[in-house]
């Protein structure tokens, strides 16, 4: 038995149903992400498993215990939220100490814990400040201590990171890594940047109209999208239409070109049936090494400098084509009107379910 | 630049006059009790009056109690009318109004014939009844200012995330609203609070009607009978306010993390 299972959960807002029979089990240390776009239903999940929202049909049970009864008070989880939360009539160590204190610890083991804690997120030295004098990026470290403190069963992220610059975020997300790796601390992340879930979790829920539309570790995800969503919603990807030529050789016309594709990619799909296929903008290349065996050409529409990376867009016979090349210097990326050649291994090609 | 700053120093001015200029005749009259030179008599006359203790202290205990239970009053409603009951927010703002355009004098007739003698809750009939029908009265009319105060400074904190916070981190309702909102809204409680004290003291036809030795009917009394003690009194009434918006500012100051928070 999983230690946090969601069996068929549902919920509606009067007759708007946000989230549709959500099944999942997270395995005790694990780090789950929940991603997906704005109004998704990925916070409703989150705030379900809090307490803070009772669902409409299904069960939520932490450690084989059904939390339908327990409220937010009695469950013992922590939340961290997007807008810090910190109580701003309290200091750091005061805000951290609140829940030890509600729980009636005793002063000695709180001053312990929160020393304990401020260490943790390397704050030891502003205990005795406000919120309001710190950071974006410290107080929400501060509100993950507060969180961490009380010792949670599990630990619940609700987009903590939104509101903070894109430098703090990428260290900020690395320390939430580590320091959930060091206490080994069930944890759920809500998130729509799919960065940050690729980069942090064990798995990734990618969630759509209130649905799981796919589960699955990030590469899982990213290499092997189980539907057109998940393939669109999680990094770029170059969409073509295309049409099964033989089934059994496993070859399909795409863009005037016949390939073969490794056969469990058909899906099944017969003869002469209409498939959509995908291309990472990072399988194609200007250059042919020895394992591409599929050219495409076209005329480039849109050359864009990203810094490591040159995006480049070509028109291959209607459809559009992106790919990446590392910026070199030395090399003169390819100009807009140009005609250019794209090389790609066909065992890349992803076929995306309709 | 200058001529703006010369029509700003203007405008200052002019306000200054208009504020000042009465204040400091009002001053100067009750200044003028010893003929031929300015004394401090008529103040002393009123420090003198044993009423004068006996009626303030009476209205700042009442003042103090509709504080205490005004306080007690408001802010769980405001916290759960912005919390669990937004729908409720017309009706509450418009309950809170009716003080303003309902007379004190409507009120305490209303009261007095809902609770008189021969009544089925006769609070006249006792000293503490009348008392306690006095402090509904005074919390009816800081209603709509209480009120308010509070909802502003609730409106400066995430009540519904920082509840949720506390939730999580397994506090009950008693907590949440004592330790997380309480103190973040204590400035705004503290404006009512001072308001209530301003409204209690100097309010005239409620103790008069109930028949209470309250400071305000005692005000009219002196006003109607003597000369120079009524302006002493008024400068009095005024550095009363003034202590009030000073500690009012203290407050503020020494609440640091709410403060600073806004």
């Amino acid at each position: 038995m999983s230690y946090l299972e969601l069996s068929h959960v549902q919920k509606s807002f009067g007759p708007v149903k946000v989230v549709h029979d959500f099944n999942m089990s997270i395995e005790e240390g694990e780090f789950v992400s929940f991603l997906g776009p704005s109004g998704c239903g990925k916070t409703t999940v989150l705030r379900m498993i809090a307490g803070f929202e009772n669902p409409t049909g299904g069960t939520i049970k932490i450690g084989g215990v059904d939390q339908a009864n327990l409220k937010p008070n009695r469950r013992n989880i922590g939340m961290v939220f997007q807008a810090y939360a910190l109580f701003p009539n309290m200091t750091v160590a005061e805000n951290v100490a609140f829940g030890l204190k509600v729980a009636g610890a005793s002063k000695p083991d709180i001053e312990a814990r929160v020393k304990e804690m401020l260490d943790l997120i390397h704050l030891g030295h502003l205990a005795e400040r406000y919120p309001y004098q710190m950071s974006g990026g410290q107080q929400q470290r501060v509100a993950l201590a507060r969180a961490l403190a009380n010792k949670p069963k599990v630990l619940l992220l609700d987009e903590p990171l939104s509101a903070l610059d894109a430098k703090i975020r990428v260290s900020l997300r690395e320390e939430i890594r580590a320091i959930q790796r060091k206490l080994g601390i069930t944890t759920i992340f809500v998130t729509h940047d799919q960065e940050e879930a690729l980069s942090i979790s064990d798995r990734i829920v990618v969630m759509n109209a209130g649905i799981a539309d796919q589960i699955g570790t990030p590469s899982d995800i990213y290499n092997r999208p189980a539907t057109r969503f998940v393939a669109g919603f999680v990094g770029t990807l170059n969409i073509l239409e295309a049409k099964v030529e033989n089934r059994d050789a496993a070859t399909v016309r795409v863009a005037g070109r016949s390939i073969t594709i490794p056969p469990a990619n058909l899906n099944g799909a017969g003869d002469g049936a209409a498939i959509t296929v995908a291309l990472r903008p990072e399988a194609l290349s200007l250059s042919k090494s020895p394992s591409s065996d599929v050219a495409l050409d076209g005329r480039v529409t849109s050359v864009n400098f990203l810094g490591s990376v040159i995006r480049t867009r070509m028109d291959v016979e209607g459809q559009q084509v992106s790919f990446d090349m590392f910026n070199n210097p030395g090399l003169q990326p390819p100009q807009i009107g140009d005609i250019a050649t794209a090389h790609f291994k066909a065992s890349d090609v992803l076929v995306i379910p309709n | 630049m200058i001529g703006k700053r010369f029509w700003s120093w203007l405008a200052v001015f002019v306000a200054a006059v208009y504020f000042i200029v009465p204040l400091l005749a009002t001053m100067e009259f009750s200044m003028r009790m010893r003929r031929g030179t300015y004394s401090f008599d008529a103040y002393r006359s009123v420090f003198a009056d044993q009423r004068f203790a006996e009626t303030f202290s009476y209205s700042v205990v009442m003042a103090l109690i509709t504080i205490a239970i005004g306080a007690l009053l408001i802010v769980p409603t405001a916290y759960w009318v912005r919390l669990r009951m937004p729908y409720l927010r017309p009706v509450v703002e418009f309950v809170t109004l009716l003080p303003l355009v309902v007379p004190a004098i409507v009120i305490i007739f209303g009261y007095l014939r809902l609770y008189n003698s021969s009544s089925w809750l006769p609070l006249t009939n006792t000293d503490m009844g009348a008392n306690a029908l006095l402090v509904f009265g005074f919390m009816t009319m800081s209603l709509p200012y209480m009120y308010r105060a509070v909802d502003t400074a609730m409106r400066t904190i995430d009540v519904a995330v920082l509840t949720e916070a506390a939730e999580s981190l397994g506090a009950r309702w008693p907590t949440i609203l004592f330790r997380c909102i309480f103190p973040n809204v204590l400035t705004g409680v503290l404006s009512g609070a001072f308001i209530t004290f301003a409204i209690a003291v100097g309010e005239y036809t409620m103790p008069s009607l109930l028949n209470r030795p309250a400071f305000g009917p005692y005000l009219a009394l002196i006003g109607a009978n003597k000369a120079y003690e009524p302006p002493a009194l008024a400068m009095i009434a005024f550095a009363m306010t003034w202590v009030s918006i000073i500690l009012i500012n203290i407050t503020t100051r020494l609440q640091k993390g709410a403060a600073g928070a806004r």
